[in-house]
């Protein structure tokens, strides 16, 4: 008994710790929510919030009319595709803006496409994937305004070993490839390292900040839409290109003037 | 005469009277090549070499072959405030802020990789028609070393602007020296300058690619152009064309207009392609950092075999008592090209061992009269192009939408099947085309006239093949005193073909015919020289 007894109290004393542990985060927790009420909160918030139910009011129709077959009624994912719960409105606006979701049929690797839903419809959609579990979200403003110079190296650094030099492509194992990204918006770019779709790492914001991952979406932007300065690009594949456009160009047209100055007399 | 032309003839006069040259630059002008057009393909590469030094010798004027790091502040924007080295600094100040400099860049990329293309097309034509058999063997030597000190300068250009694929290239070489067993080590410390990627590769590179290797190139080249004029350019059998003489033009004028107007050709296809086609821009590669590396990061087309070659190799090492062979760098980088140069230097040997021909060949082959040694030819231009196909996977699965598991697969069991078969196939089609010849010579040319006899029987009739073409196919000269009756037998275009013989070319020195075989009719020099007449049928003006 007497043993028993400071074992008791001991355990009730536990008890009572972690009582009181649950009391403190709900004390904090209420205290910040009262003063994010009465200092933090946005003016407009109100409407703000109308505005983002009716998107995922309007998402959810979308999604249950074009991706619930294969995701599920609940977004638990099914036998066509994974489950979209905490995936982020990130990962809706890569699949769904640069048209690789919907579908066209189970192969390797989902090809890009003409997009099937505007704007609109896939920020309604991201809000209500977004509702569901949250997950990375796609940063409003400008996603060009990062530091070029930065941008380039972290590129080279990251990016360049897949998808070339110059943003061109490259081969993966077993038909799968790192795709070119010239077709690539600024918000793909900026989304794609949020979600690391398909054979792509994931970059989150520890790994590369949002002010890195700013940059290198601007350095990709440019380098894609910058004109060649030195003639026809040949498809910035690097020197495979130009040894074919040397020898069937270069030398075709030598072998050719060869023959027209040999039949001279 | 004018005050000009009086001064002209002056000086010519007084320099001949000093050095005697004149009759030296009236035999050399009057030398005769013949003509073809597959000889000219040679001049091609001389042309591209004569464009590199032009073009190379500019962008030295602008180049710092330094690894001093500088904080970039030229035109690039992307660039700009990134640190690098000189080297690179100044080969985007070539490409962005020196006048003409990234035209001159261009066409001196295009130059040397066409100047390596004419030189695989050119070694084609001399090895398919044996022009390489004796006496002519060393020059073909010559040239197969004038190919691989091509790879070396072309290797040692890549590696210069110090851009992302030029690091990836340099460290794809200290692999290589790495791989050799024992002094490998050694090889590549002694190459570095100590580990990769050291401070020393630059400057030794830069010496390498401006000074030493194309002064050895042209050192040889000319060697290689004096060989030709000694012994004498080859020829296809033809009218009056035999082992023991030269038909063709004379250099002045008529090939010195030509070899004038096709180095502008040349010059112009170069210009075009600089001017027009981006090649290697060094700006987006970004400069050399160890720890990056791009896909599609590849060799210049002429080293892309050997990239092919370790891509395909299955990836087999010796690991024991203490060492390491890699055999997946080792046999694909080292031991294969070693193997294929050789055999290709030692090829006019080998030939003439396997035929027993040991004689003097001024007149070449047609391709299809030889089979073995073009179905040779054949079978390695496939195991070669495997290669290269091999070296681009990665950039040929990316673009066709294929597996590069699959297509490096294929391209395994392609390097050993596919050879064979073609040489089988160019084995056979050879031989159906000298069956066809045969029939030609045979039973002339099919002239769709349908002759009906009294008797009633249908004839085809059939047309002679012409005496040139009798000859290209037989090396047979006709009777001649029977042509000059007035009974040509010769057909069509017989008449317009005669020949000149010139006095003998007497040689001295190093190239005297001494060692010629015993054997009259296999003598080789010296060839009297003779000019096809015109077509009229006239003789030439003497020039």
């Amino acid at each position: 008994m007497t043993s028993s007894s400071p074992a008791r109290a001991r355990r009730s004393r536990l008890r009572r710790q972690k009582v009181s542990g649950y009391a403190v985060v709900l004390l904090a927790l209420s205290l910040v929510g009262t003063l994010y009420t009465a200092f933090g909160a946005p003016s407009g918030q109100a409407q703000e919030s109308v505005n983002q139910s009716m998107a995922v009011k309007e998402g959810r129709e979308l999604y249950l009319s074009g991706c619930s077959t294969c995701h599920g009624l609940n977004l638990e994912g099914g036998s066509g595709g994974p489950s979209l719960i905490g995936v982020g409105a990130a990962s809706v606006v890569f699949q769904v803006e640069s048209g690789r979701m919907p579908l066209a049929a189970g192969v390797q690797q989902a090809p890009r496409k003409t997009p099937k839903y505007s704007i609109k419809e896939i920020d309604q959609l991201a809000a209500f994937i977004q509702s569901n579990g949250g997950g990375p979200t796609v940063p409003s403003g400008d996603l060009t305004d990062g530091d070029l110079q930065l941008g380039g190296a972290l590129f080279r650094t990251n990016c360049a070993s897949c998808h070339n030099f110059a943003g061109s492509g490259g081969a993966l194992t077993y038909g799968k490839y790192a795709p070119e990204l010239t077709p690539a918006s600024a918000r793909v770019v900026y989304t794609a390292m949020q979600s690391g779709p398909e054979s792509m790492p994931r970059y989150g914001d520890n790994q590369l900040k949002p002010e890195e991952k700013r940059a290198i979406t601007r350095y990709v932007r440019y380098i894609t839409q910058a004109e060649d300065v030195g003639g026809a690009s040949l498809g910035r594949y690097g020197p495979l290109s130009e040894g074919l456009v040397a020898w069937v160009v270069g030398v075709t047209a030598l072998v050719g003037l060869t023959l027209w100055i040999g039949a001279r007399a | 005469m004018s005050l000009v032309q009086k001064g002209v003839d002056g000086l010519g006069r007084g320099i001949d009277d000093r050095l005697g040259s004149s009759s030296f630059v009236r035999r050399s002008l009057n030398k005769v090549f013949p003509d073809h057009w597959s000889f000219m393909l040679g001049e091609i590469a001389m042309y591209c070499f004569i464009i590199l030094l032009l073009t190379g010798t500019y962008l030295s004027f602008f180049y710092t072959p330094s690894l001093s790091e500088v904080v970039y502040d030229g035109s690039y924007i992307p660039l700009k405030g990134v640190t690098m080295s000189q080297a690179y600094a100044s080969t985007l100040d070539i490409s962005f802020d020196v006048r003409g400099g990234l035209i001159m860049r261009q066409i001196h990329h295009w130059a040397a990789l066409l100047f390596m293309a004419s030189i695989a097309v050119h070694l084609m034509r001399v090895f398919f028609t044996g022009a390489f058999r004796k006496p002519r063997e060393l020059n073909w030597v010559i040239g197969v070393a004038l190919l691989v000190l091509g790879i070396a300068e072309g290797f040692a250009g890549y590696s210069l602007p110090d851009d992302l694929l030029s690091g990836t290239g340099a460290r794809i070489a200290n692999g290589i020296a790495l791989s050799i067993p024992v002094v490998g080590t050694w090889a590549a410390f002694l190459v570095f300058g100590g580990e990769y990627p050291g401070t020393a590769l630059l400057d030794r590179l830069y010496i390498a690619h401006v000074f030493i290797v194309p002064l050895t190139i042209l050192g040889l080249m000319t060697f290689h152009l004096m060989m030709i004029w000694y012994q004498k350019h080859t020829q296809f059998a033809g009218p009056g064309r035999t082992e023991d003489n030269v038909v063709g033009s004379r250099l002045y004028p008529a090939y010195a207009a030509k070899a004038g107007g096709f180095f502008f050709l040349v010059f112009a296809v170069l210009a075009a392609l600089g001017g027009l086609a981006q090649i290697n821009p060094v700006w987006l590669y970004g400069p050399y950092d160890a720890s990056q590396v791009s896909a599609g990061s590849q060799p210049d087309w002429y080293v892309g075999f050997l990239d092919g070659s370790t891509r395909l190799m299955p990836n087999w090492e010796f690991s024991g008592l203490g060492y390491t062979v890699p055999f997946n760098v080792l046999f694909p980088t080292v031991v294969l090209p070693g193997l294929i140069f050789t055999a290709m230097a030692l090829y006019p040997w080998l030939e003439a061992r396997f035929t027993g021909d040991r004689a003097y060949h001024n007149l070449l082959d047609r391709p299809r009269d030889v089979p073995v040694r073009t179905a040779i030819g054949t079978m390695s231009l496939t195991f070669y192009i495997v290669l290269m196909v091999g070296g681009g996977n990665d950039v040929i699965a990316s673009v066709f939408h294929l597996s590069i598991n699959q297509m490096t697969r294929v391209l395994q069991v392609s390097l050993f099947v596919l050879p064979p078969l073609v040489y089988v196939i160019t084995k056979r089609w050879c031989l159906s085309l000298q069956h066809s010849d045969e029939e030609l010579l045979h039973h002339g040319i099919e002239s769709g006239t349908i002759r009906r006899l009294p008797s009633g029987e249908f004839v085809e009739e059939t047309v002679p093949l012409p005496v040139p073409h009798r000859i290209a196919l037989t090396r047979v000269e006709p009777d001649y005193a029977a042509i000059t009756d007035g009974s040509n037998p010769g057909g069509p275009g017989y008449g317009e073909v005669e020949v000149v013989e010139n006095e003998p070319e007497k040689i001295k020195g190093f190239f005297r015919a001494k060692h010629r075989s015993s054997d009259p009719s296999q003598t080789s020099l010296p060839r009297p020289e003779a000019t096809v007449l015109q077509p009229s049928g006239k003789p030439a003006k003497p020039e």
